[in-house]
């Protein structure tokens, strides 16, 4: 049975956490808006790029003239995950659920045989990364320093893409980032960026013609490596966005837990003390009673 | 035929302007162009630039540089990866631009040296344009 003063003392430990945990949920509620707000103005900008590329892009594919952003090397046997995880924890399962997702790739990617290298933006997913694929990692993003994301992080990343694409170093890309659901919602997704990937374009959806200046083949090859940071960019800001969703909630659960455990240790407290008066009572009346 | 277009200048963080416009000057990789309603649809990929947009009779101007230009006959969208109002492009920020041009143009691979080479030479011109010196770096 702890003492009286050992109860005071953690009521007023886990008080101090309650308080912490309380802020921090209050400003990762606070840069969540600021977050969400960054990813509906980067929207428009995003959709349109896409729009274009894919139209031409369906009109240049399977032609012998198609970049080899777009046609690929021909070949899948080098792999590169580019893993996107937080800079920070306390933010619940946010940034092992994208560790956990690159895992299972890896190791299907491994089955199948294939060369796999890995390079992480972010930390945590480094850190956890390093543990059992210490020999894959070929480079690392630091985003520690950056305090908001800008379009410039997302295009040095893209080139450091596509000058490794363009030594030969690897074949096929695939980004790991958390797309942001809701606060309590965030979902690992794999999303392939090299070759760039074309969505079968609705034939009808879309039905004017353009004209192109200068050349289509010369408008696609300026527009892809810019699609490859615009998607980089899309991928930074929902996984910015995620990351302090998951944060919050995290924090709001930790927050509550420590109501509870205050709650508990309140009770307990005032039972001891109700004992410790009832056993000074009891010493004092039988004190007096053996007089 | 209508009087005015819409015309959106977006960049990948944000929404710049938006506007009905009469009249939109573009520079396009191929030389200048001026898109008025009912221009037929064209993309074009943009050089750096000035990009004027006249609306309600007030001209604004834009240094943009990368990125393409979208024209239907109801409205022209330009995605520029960079955009300023012309206003705000002092000489420093004219310098960073011009050094990262000349970067590129250094590191460029031997095949896409000419590009790099225009870009840089058409950065130095906006510069020119918009009335700063542009320090052109010896190529």
């Amino acid at each position: 049975m702890p003492s009286l003063k050992d109860l005071k003392n953690r009521i007023t430990s886990v008080k101090n956490t309650r308080k912490i945990t309380k802020a921090m949920q209050m400003v990762a509620a606070a840069k969540l808006r600021r977050a969400q707000e960054a990813v509906e103005a980067a929207r428009p900008y995003a959709e349109r790029m896409d729009a274009v590329v894919s139209g031409l892009a369906s009109s240049v594919a399977g032609s012998d003239s198609a970049p080899r952003l777009l046609a690929g090397t021909g070949d899948d046997k080098v792999q590169l995950l580019v893993v996107m995880t937080g800079e920070r924890g306390l933010a619940g399962g946010f940034n092992s659920s994208i560790v956990k997702l690159a895992r299972n790739k890896i190791m299907e990617l491994r089955a199948q045989g294939k060369t796999v290298k890995i390079l992480t933006v972010g930390k945590k997913g480094r850190e956890q990364l390093r543990r059992d694929y210490a020999d894959l990692l070929i480079g690392h993003v630091d985003l520690s320093e950056v305090r908001r994301i800008g379009y410039d992080n997302a295009r040095s990343i893209a080139q450091e893409l596509l000058s490794r694409f363009d030594a030969g170093e690897f074949d096929v890309a695939t980004i790991f980032f958390n797309r942001f659901q809701s606060v309590i919602s965030q979902i690992p997704t794999a999303q392939q960026i090299i070759p760039t990937m074309v969505e079968s374009a609705d034939e009808d959806a879309d039905s004017t013609i353009y004209d192109y200046e200068p050349s289509e083949e010369a408008i696609l090859a300026d527009l892809l490596p810019r699609s490859v940071a615009t998607q980089i960019f899309a991928a930074l800001l929902e996984n910015n966005a995620s990351f302090n969703g998951a944060q919050m909630s995290a924090m709001d659960n930790a927050t509550r837990n420590a109501g509870d455990m205050i709650d508990k240790l309140t009770i307990e407290f005032n039972r001891s003390r109700q004992a410790v008066i009832t056993n000074e009572l009891i010493e004092i009346i039988s004190g007096a009673e053996a007089l | 035929m209508a009087d005015t277009m819409q015309f959106d200048l977006v960049s990948p963080e944000r929404k710049l302007m938006s506007a009905q416009a009469s009249e939109v000057r573009i520079p396009g990789a191929d030389g200048d162009m001026t898109a008025m309603p009912g221009h037929s649809a064209t993309i074009t990929t943009l050089r750096p630039g000035v990009l004027a947009v006249t609306a309600d009779g007030q001209t604004t101007e834009f240094a943009v540089t990368g990125g393409f230009a979208e024209i239907t006959p109801e409205g022209i969208s330009v995605l520029a990866e960079r955009s300023l109002p012309k206003g705000e492009v002092t000489q420093s920020v004219m310098d960073e631009w011009v050094a990262e041009a000349h970067k590129a143009h250094q590191e460029a691979h031997h095949t896409v040296v000419d590009d790099a080479a225009k870009l840089l030479s058409d950065m130095v011109a906006m510069g020119s344009h918009i009335g700063l010196d542009p320090n052109m770096p010896s190529l």
